[in-house]
């Protein structure tokens, strides 16, 4: 243990930057999804070609996916800057303007993080900027800044400082306690009381016991675990060992999906350098405590994010969730007491430690503390990943963090929780972001995914495209999430598509009631919420469909019509030579018409128009 | 059963069905349960799920060995070394039940004379069965507190089967596994009523209940009861019934509901048997190959077309009850033999098996205690001596029938035929899951499901001769040929193929060695040698 | 184990703890529906017909999987409840055949059974049905996916009662289906020994014994309780006859001995009783010993023939120059008098039946 103080110490002295001119480049998914490999073999190039003494690395998300590829110049004694949207073209500006002539880009600089040098004009400075302004860096402080593949780092930055301290000085009720002290509640979606989860697991009767990471993040724009995976494995890996510790497990299993490679080789990279380091396996820091943590890449069922289905996968068994009593905590993998926690709830764990429960109680609210990380998608302007106290209102997320709607255009819902969260409207904007307003909104915190819609999406078919999700990912077992899911399907389909009825919109609220209240898991329990949550904020959208057989959104295809401006038409003709139902006629220099029953609603015609005469209803 | 009636001084069942599913560990040793007493099986595979480990003794990979802890792969007929290898770990080691063995037994030293020269390392060489395995099990089984033993014809098949199964007993009692619930020797018995016909007195040397007919006070009983004389020498075996047969000596016979031409060993000699008769009367469902030689037929009843009980494995005795009324002419047997007996001047007034079974009782001390009406429900198990008595669902508590246990230590013989050059394979036999006997093949569904032999050989013998899954084969021993159908599968090891005995069309006893365990009169239908030709 | 108190529908019970509120409620009269419940199976909780309601818990739990506690207050018809399991009924028989007329499960079949007690039509959602082939490759039963209801016990009953593990489900959410590996058939997958215990267990018409189809409906049956004849286990049976012809065999619950279980042969086999080569007028040697060929008789002549034959030889080379062999697949009682007859009659102890084991 002492060996661990002083190879940091020996670390954080010999700062990882040294005297030379750095380029890091952000190399996260959605970093290289961005491109981020091309810049970083363009950089390369151009370094190369000029012969410069200067380090190349990589990093992970720092959060600004909007702006991605993103490539940090760091100079000796000056701030960190960060440009955004790079391009191979731009790189040869770049090397020569910042890193020879010491100058900055600033019309590229998204962000600068000054420390202790002097910061740059002209150039927003972090935390201060509005986009870090509001947010509180907890579990993702390390993102976008360190290498995550480097165990070094992670100890210069304060790495497994938690886990000599529980280790050397704290009883594993002294760690629960802590724990509880935080107010840390489960970030996978449930909010159930970690501390409390931990005391279950460690007082349950058995020698065997294990600790288990879900790392199966499965609703579709949600990406805050891999985030978390690819950019600080190490935290994870630290506040499972200490879970471990705690209830006294030896051994771990972090179930990911397979779709997330780059996290999968990342983990095992950090597995294999712990170990290596004597801070995994037996006898950790010499003080004959012993934990061997192992990966199991999950196939990508949604269901498998559920706990008993997940443990079931792990087993080798189908991901069919049971019946809870019992739970984990009392016969969880392989019948034995195991403690499941994602991974941002794990990832918490070394810094509550480190800085003590009372610390991380100060943030949030009354009964939701700490941060919540989350991912914003959807029609706003800053797409990516925040982190941000609990208690903030959804309208300074959405407005004053990710700055506002995409194009200026009229704010209409948000949605939040997966597939199984709620939409809620405008008049909810000026909620705070806890646990249990989300729920009383008919909302769920789930496990962070925030999708932002605007006046042009349709709310039913909002519905639609969440009960497609879940219909699919429906396990099978229980009869109201198999056979309900796939008939509120069949009916907003058919809301969609103009064949609505009424009586369609109660058969719907009952049955949506129903499977909500008699499903077996959380995915059949929750997964009617975006129709209980559409039909309670946005009714009027589905009269709409069924009544006036108009979509206000002009999003569903079935009942577009598409008519053409006899005032504004010049009748070029350009219009009928797009159109590819031939549903388009009329005399050359005379107003055209289209025929609605020819019409399949592809909108050729009104892409054509150079007239604007052409309008979609 | 004759080896437990030497031990204990009964053989049937020590213990019953429905304690299985709460053993800890089971020794099954020559019995393909899965397939011979398939609803056992499930019990035992239950069991395995729950924990219990299964030992498992057989030549073949059966499907219990996919359940198993330990799994001893042994050359057929050598059972004898094995349990007296297993026997040697566990008083070398100190694992006996010494309190069980000074009470309740007698003939250690005997036993441990014989015992001593078997330690794993050699009794390996014999059985094929590595060491480690035998100290494994031998270990296993003696710690264990709810450990039982279950064997079928896998033991008692040889000519070493009433040696096999003396020696499962001295292994129960040296452990003190015997007299207790979860633990015993328990035979299951193949045929649906083999307990039954025993329990009847249908042997030669007893009259119901196991009462002896050399036996003066006992044969005074019988005869006044029946009103009549009766032989105080014990009548013949069945081999000796088929050999004095072909002598010339017995001229005539009475068959119900058996099939020796087909089921009996070595069948060319039991077929010329038959041919010498003078008179042969088969009372049977269908013209089976046996009734081919007869004089007379008479049409007996299903089982689904009468009344009367069932005797189980576990000594439970259970109704039988008429469904269907006799197809055609059909009729009872109970019926045929009254009138048979009335025209042979002995007259038999009953209405009902019920009236059967009452006089049966008051004659069967272990059946005393029953009736009809107690049967109703979930049956007796015996002995039930009185009306009030519950029946016994362990055997052996407190004292054995013979008072103490013998152990008696038995030296390892090699099987009455081994391989040469010339029948280079050894051919055992058993049953199959889909048939039974030889009714089976009258059921439609059945019948088509597997409508002939699979002979099971090992792919080493199938590369030998070229042939795959469903060629045919022809297999030759030392007493008869015949052209089967093979399986290729590692279910068998090399050197080894099992058939089964329900195609008349390739009989296998025409294969098999008519020699006879000295006793219980048994043949060694498990060991047979053979070698394979392709088929012409 | 202590006592627990709770009340359901007003009622106050007393039962052992442990006990789940299914369990409670039927043990003292109470009804509650289940389709995917079967006291020898492990709980699944998959159909949430059983559900009620329960003060202070969310939702409806099923009541098959809750255990009861102490001061619980249970109720299993309130609106709330009957309007969740009229909701799943309708969903069941959304995707469920509508050929109750000919279905050989009509009369014994829960699915009808509680849409009529609730009064569901199943005209409440139309949309899509599955079309599945029906499965009848193997001489034993016919599966007809398309009338499954996913309750899963068949699959439990595979692999806690058989414990062979041969069929799971397999496909996702609508999509489920239970079947062998690799979407193969029973006989294809050479791993089921058509124990038919899965049939056995089917609440609906998904699975059914192939011989009993068209031969007879639940109604018209008697039913006998008899043993078995395939082996020395003694399993109890449940025969179900109609006009004489025996429609199909069932296991009969005998805990001590099968608990309802059966095998292949005893569940499918006892059709050779009714096999056209049974032997139905006595018969009387015509041929060569050993050929075979035989002339038809009446009982008269064929029993007087005997008897005279018998007592010839008797009278010329004495009683031990017969011998008989009786039968271990006759019962006690038949076996007893062949004994008898042996020794009473014909005066010999030359009495013996094929006991190998």
């Amino acid at each position: 243990m002492q060996d661990l103080k002083e190879w940091r110490e020996t670390l954080q002295q010999q700062s990882h930057r040294g005297d030379r001119p750095s380029l890091t480049v952000g190399m996260s998914t959605c970093g290289q999804a961005a491109g981020g490999a091309k810049v970083m073999a363009a950089l390369e190039e151009e370094i190369a070609r000029r012969g410069l003494q200067v380090d190349i690395s990589q990093t992970s998300c720092i959060g600004m996916c909007y702006a991605e590829p993103i490539v940090e110049v760091a100079l000796p004694g000056k701030p960190r800057v960060f440009y955004g949207d790079v391009t191979p073209e731009r790189v040869p500006t770049l090397v020569e303007k910042h890193v020879l002539q010491g100058e900055p880009v600033r019309e590229w600089a998204l962000i600068q993080l000054s420390g202790e040098a002097t910061p740059y004009e002209g150039i927003p400075v972090m935390p201060g900027s509005t986009y870090y302004g509001r947010q509180v860096r907890v579990v993702t402080s390390r993102l976008g800044l360190t290498n995550p593949e480097s165990l070094e780092e992670y100890i210069a930055t304060g790495g497994y400082e938690a886990l000599e301290k529980v280790l050397g000085q704290m009883t594993p009720e002294q760690v629960i306690e802590e724990i509880k002290i935080s107010g840390l509640r489960g970030r996978g979606g449930a909010g159930f009381p970690t501390g409390l989860k931990w005391s279950f697991t460690r007082q349950a009767p058995g020698d065997k016991k294990y600790v288990v990471c879900n790392a199966d993040e499965g609703d579709p724009g949600a990406f805050m675990d891999r985030s978390v995976l690819e950019g600080d494995p190490f935290s994870v890996i630290e506040g499972m060992t200490i879970a471990a510790y705690a209830i006294g497990a030896d051994e771990g299993y972090i179930y990911c999906r397979a779709e997330y490679p780059l996290a999968i080789k990342r983990l095992k990279m950090a597995i294999a350098a712990a170990g290596e380091k004597g801070l995994l396996g037996r006898d950790i820091l010499g003080t004959g405590f012993n934990f061997d943590l192992h990966i199991k890449a999950g196939a990508g069922a949604f269901v498998c994010g559920e706990e008993t289905a997940l443990l079931a996968s792990i087993e080798g068994r189908q991901g069919m969730p049971r019946v809870r009593p019992p739970f984990p905590a009392q016969q969880g993998l392989w019948g034995k007491p195991t403690n499941i926690n994602n991974v941002e709830t794990y990832a918490n764990v070394p810094f509550i430690i480190k800085n003590g429960g009372q610390w991380f109680a100060s943030m949030g609210t009354e009964k939701s503390k700490g941060t919540k990380v989350f991912c914003l998608t959807g029609k706003i302007k800053k797409t990516g990943l925040i982190e941000v106290p609990m208690g903030i209102t959804l309208r300074e997320i959405i407005f004053d963090i990710a700055g506002g709607i995409q194009d200026d255009k009229q704010f209409k819902a948000v949605q939040i929780g997966g597939p199984s969260g709620g939409c809620l409207p405008e008049d909810k904007l000026d909620l705070p972001v806890d646990y249990e307003s989300l729920t009383a909104a008919g909302a769920i915190m789930g496990s962070g995914g925030m999708v932002v819609m605007d006046e042009n999406t349709c709310m039913v078919d909002v519905a639609r495209f969440f009960l497609n999700f879940t219909q699919a990912e429906s396990c099978g077992k229980c009869t109201p999430c198999r056979e309900g899911t796939k008939r509120m399907l069949e009916i907003l389909t058919r809301i969609c598509e103009g064949e609505g009825r009424m009586e369609d919109l109660d058969t719907l609220e009952t049955l949506a009631r129903v499977v909500k209240n008699t499903a077996l898991c959380g995915l059949g329990q929750t997964c009617p919420n975006p129709i209980l949550s559409t039909l309670q904020y946005f009714r009027h959208e589905y009269e709409a469909h069924i009544k006036d057989k108009r979509c206000p959104a002009h999003v569903c295809q079935a009942l577009l019509v598409y008519t053409i401006d006899a005032g504004k038409c010049t009748g070029c003709g350009a219009c009928a030579r797009a159109c590819p139902a031939g549903a388009i006629s009329g005399e050359k220099k005379q107003p055209h018409r289209i025929d609605p029953a020819l019409c399949i609603k592809c909108g050729s015609c009104m892409e054509k128009c150079k007239f604007g005469a052409i309008s979609r209803l | 059963m004759a080896g437990l009636a030497i031990a204990f001084g009964s053989g049937a069942m020590t213990n019953s069905i429905a304690e299985i599913e709460h053993n800890d560990v089971l020794l099954i040793i020559g019995s393909n349960t899965t397939e011979a007493h398939p609803v056992i099986g499930q019990k035992m595979k239950q069991a395995a799920r729950r924990g219990a480990k299964l030992i498992v003794v057989d030549p073949r990979r059966i499907e219990l060995v996919e359940h198993a802890y330990l799994w001893l792969p042994i050359r057929p007929g050598t059972n004898v070394a094995l349990i007296n290898g297993l026997m040697y770990v566990i008083i070398t080691e100190g694992l006996v039940d010494k309190k069980f063995i000074e009470e309740r037994t007698e003939g250690f030293e005997n036993l441990w004379a014989v015992v001593q020269n078997y330690p794993p390392e050699r009794v390996a060489g014999i059985t094929g069965v590595p060491a480690e395995k035998i100290y494994a099990a031998a270990r296993l089984y003696a710690t264990t507190e709810r450990a039982g033993i279950f064997y079928t014809l896998g033991i008692t098949e040889h000519t070493s089967g009433t040696s096999n199964v003396m020696n499962l007993a001295n292994l129960a009692m040296i452990t003190g596994h015997v007299g207790k619930e979860f633990s015993g020797v328990n035979p299951l018995r193949g045929q649906n009523n083999v307990q039954g016909a025993c329990d009847m007195g249908a042997l030669p040397d007893v009259f119901p209940g196991y009462q002896k007919v050399a036996n003066p006070e006992v044969r005074e009983r019988f005869a006044a009861a029946w009103n009549c004389q009766l032989d105080a020498t014990p009548g013949l075996r069945i081999p000796e019934m088929i050999d004095l047969a072909a002598g010339g000596y017995i001229r005539a016979m009475y068959i119900m509901g058996e099939d020796p031409a087909l089921t009996d060993p070595d069948i060319t000699h039991v077929r010329k048997a038959l041919a010498n008769l003078d008179f042969l009367v088969m009372q049977d469902l269908f013209i089976s190959e046996t009734a081919k030689f007869a004089d007379v037929i008479l049409p007996g009843a299903s089982f689904l077309e009468k009344d009367g009980t069932f005797t189980s494995t576990e000594r439970r005795v259970q109704r039988v009850r008429r469904a269907l009324s006799p197809r055609g002419e059909c009729r009872p047997d109970w019926q045929i033999i009254c009138d048979l007996a009335a025209r042979l001047g002995y007259p038999m007034h009953y209405d009902s098996p019920e009236q059967i079974f009452a006089e049966m009782a008051s004659l069967t001390p272990s059946y005393a205690g029953m009736s009809y009406a107690r049967l109703e429900g979930n049956g007796l198990q015996w002995p039930c001596p009185t009306p009030e008595h519950p029946g016994t669902k362990f055997l052996h508590a407190g004292r054995f029938p013979r008072g103490k246990g013998l152990l008696q230590g038995i030296e390892y013989q090699p099987p009455a035929e081994l391989t040469d050059e010339e029948y280079p394979i050894l051919l055992t036999t058993g049953r199959m899951l889909y048939h039974y006997g030889i009714t089976t093949r009258h059921s439609p569904s059945l019948e088509s499901y597997r409508p002939e032999e699979l002979a099971e050989i090992n792919p080493a013998q199938a590369a030998e001769l070229g042939v795959r899954t469903g060629d045919r084969v022809t297999v030759v021993s030392r007493r008869g040929r015949l052209v089967t159908k093979v399986k290729v599968t590692d279910r068998v090891p090399p050197g080894i193929m099992f058939m089964t005995y329900h195609y008349k069309e390739s009989p296998v006893n025409i294969l098999t060695n008519a020699a006879f365990d000295p006793i219980a009169k048994t043949a060694e239908y498990k060991v047979t040698a053979v070698r394979l030709e392709p088929a012409s | 184990m202590a006592d627990v108190t709770l009340t359901i529908d007003g009622k106050r019970i007393t039962v052992p703890a442990g006990t789940t509120v299914l369990q409670a409620a039927r043990d003292n009269g109470i009804f509650i529906p289940t389709l995917c419940h079967d006291p020898k199976l492990t709980p699944w909780g998959g159909c949430r017909l059983c559900v009620v309601e329960i003060e202070g818990m969310r939702g409806l739990p099923a009541s098959c999987v809750t255990t009861v506690a102490e001061g619980m207050v249970v109720q299993t018809a309130s609106p709330q409840v009957v309007e969740a399991r009229k909701m799943m009924l309708e969903l069941l028989l959304a995707n469920h055949p509508r050929d109750c007329l000919t279905c050989s499960k009509s009369g014994a079949c829960s699915l009808q059974d509680y849409a009529y007690y609730y009064g569901v039509r199943g005209d409440k959602f139309h949309g899509e049905k599955h079309d599945y082939p029906l499965e009848d490759d193997n001489p034993f039963i016919v599966r007809d996916m398309n009338k499954c209801i996913l309750c899963g016990k068949c699959i439990r009953v595979c692999a806690e009662v058989q414990v062979n593990n041969v069929i799971d489900f397999a496909h996702r959410g609508f999509n489920t289906r239970v079947t062998p590996a690799m979407d193969l058939t029973l006989r294809e997958s050479e791993e089921c020994v058509f124990c038919g215990n899965c049939v056995q267990v089917c609440p609906v018409g998904a699975l059914a014994e192939k011989a009993s189809l068209w031969q007879g409906r639940e109604w018209e049956l008697t039913k006998v309780r008899t043993t078995c004849t395939f082996c020395g286990v003694g399993c109890n049976l449940e025969v179900s006859v109609k006009d004489d012809h025996v429609v199909r065999v069932r296991g009969y619950d005998n805990p001590l001995v099968n608990s309802g279980w059966l095998c292949v042969k005893g569940r499918f086999g006892a059709d050779f009783a009714e096999s056209p080569d049974r032997i139905t007028r006595p018969l009387i040697r015509v041929g060569e010993r050993g050929e075979g060929r035989f002339r038809e008789a009446t009982w008269d002549e064929a029993l007087d023939y005997t008897a005279r034959r018998l007592q010839e030889i008797k009278e010329q080379y004495g009683s031990r120059a017969i011998a008989a062999l009786s039968s271990a697949r006759c019962t006690n009682e038949e076996n007893y008098l062949m004994q008898k007859f042996m020794r009473a009659v014909i005066g010999t102890n030359n009495v013996d039946h094929c006991a190998r084991t």
